[in-house]
């Protein structure tokens, strides 16, 4: 049987969407007979593979590596579902646009509200660089859909994922928060 | 009071010649959505969510400013109206800060369910991120700028039940801000009573109870109308 490519991605959130995902308990067992998960924090693959049919991101663009993999999601992805409020609308991970650019942002946290010997952060290569704004990832790239909550329920992920893979349009019920 | 015939989604209905749209849709079981209408206030069609289409006119009207007259035929629900209610409601998210997860109304909040209800699954505009004050001078009662949306329910609460006017707007666009007294913190504004009606009207997490968190306040906005009711009929 052809089973579908699944990918999820972690960009600016708090693995909170991935908990909700795993809290899917017993049923992830039915549904690794249907999916073969290609790329995942919780699986061993370094680089965005070619050809997925469904690639679920949780978490909003914040650095300069979520740009990055943004983009090949997209171009490597049949669909991309914005997984949660971070995805769907910046949420607590853009609680920090109002206080300004990174840098300013580094300074208070860093400096003013932490060690006052302290250092700014700079691993060139190795730590990704903040961008000055978090921004949801249809900002960046088209999104499919869009599946909100703080995280979604486990019930409400495997609904459209059922459809998902049933391939009738799934029933989005539910808001922010 | 004489009464007025007219059609609403091609229904039938029999309105008393003051009421509004609103009202004579409500009483008719066609619901409109709304957010600066709250039953017992003055209407001042702030928020533009209940406009109608009302035949004849080429300007939408709001149901709840707009008088019912004889043989008017109105439309609630077309797709052009959907998505004007749907772009309000984004441009409300995108104007201020909006973070349902960590909001003291989350559950309880009338913009949180407008955005349900219109089917706002993303907010299209660019984000404002203003940066708003919250003040917590006030013993009893918080405002958080970052949720408010201008609707004056908190004003008209004030001035027209309690008696007061604690509350008004300085600045315009969006640097419109509410403001108490001659914007003073809330905790020195000697005119405040401190009865808690505007708390009880606002429609999101903007004015709390002090001590309330994330998703813990809750609260009846219909006992604005009470207290309005009682006072007119003398209960
Ligand atoms: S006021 Fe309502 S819409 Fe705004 S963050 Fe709070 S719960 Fe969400
Ligand atoms: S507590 Fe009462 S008097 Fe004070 S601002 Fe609110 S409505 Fe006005
Ligand atoms: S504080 Fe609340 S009631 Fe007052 S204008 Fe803002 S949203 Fe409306
Ligand atoms: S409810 Fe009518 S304009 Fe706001």
């Amino acid at each position: 049987m052809n089973r579908l490519k699944l990918a999820t991605v972690w960009l600016g959130g708090c693995s909170g969407c991935h908990m909700s995902l795993l809290d899917l308990d017993e049923w992830l067992i039915d549904l690794a007979a249907h999916v073969e998960l290609v790329y995942s924090p919780i699986a061993d693959q370094k680089t965005f593979p070619e050809g997925v049919d469904l690639t679920l991101v949780e978490g909003a663009i914040a650095n300069d590596e979520h740009l990055e993999l943004i983009q090949d999601v997209r171009e490597r992805s049949r669909m991309v579902v914005a997984l949660g409020d971070c995805a769907v609308t910046g949420n607590v991970t853009a609680l920090r646009n109002p206080l300004g650019e990174a840098r300013s942002i580094l300074q208070q946290v860093y400096i003013e509200h932490g060690d006052p010997r302290g250092v700014l952060p700079s691993t060139p290569g190795i730590v990704p660089i903040l961008l000055d704004q978090v921004i949801p990832i249809h900002m960046i790239i088209p999104v499919d859909l869009f599946l909100a909550g703080c995280p979604p329920s486990g019930p409400r992920i495997r609904a459209v994922l059922e459809a998902l893979l049933a391939g009738t349009p799934p029933e989005l019920a539910g808001g922010f928060g | 009071m004489a009464a007025r015939t007219l059609t609403i989604n091609g229904t039938l209905i029999s309105a008393r010649s003051n009421e509004t749209v609103l009202e004579a849709a409500r009483e008719a079981g066609i619901s409109i959505p709304t957010l600066c209408h709250l039953d017992g206030l003055s209407e001042v069609g702030a928020c533009r969510l209940c406009l109608v289409e009302i035949a004849g006119s080429p300007k939408l009207q709001p149901a709840c400013h707009t008088t019912v007259t004889e043989g008017m035929e109105v439309q609630t629900d077309t797709p052009r109206l959907k998505a004007h209610r749907r772009a309000i409601v984004e441009l409300l998210f995108a104007e201020r800060n909006h973070i349902c997860a960590v909001c003291v109304a989350s559950g309880h909040c009338e913009l949180q369910q407008l955005a349900v209800e219109v089917g706002m699954s993303h907010v299209r505009y660019e984000y404002l991120s203003p940066d708003c004050s919250v003040d917590i001078s006030h013993a009893r009662f918080g405002i958080d700028h970052n949720r408010c949306v201008l609707c004056t329910r908190c004003v008209r609460a004030c001035d027209e039940v309690e008696g007061v006017h604690t509350w008004d707007i300085a600045g315009r666009g969006t640097n419109a801000r509410l403001i108490t007294d001659l914007n003073v913190p809330w905790g020195e504004a000697t005119s405040c009573t401190s009865c808690g009606k505007c708390l009880l009207a606002c429609p999101t997490g903007a004015i709390f109870s002090r001590g309330s968190t994330v998703a813990e306040l809750e609260r009846d906005a219909s006992r604005i109308a009470t207290i309005v009711a009682a006072r007119n009929e003398r209960w």
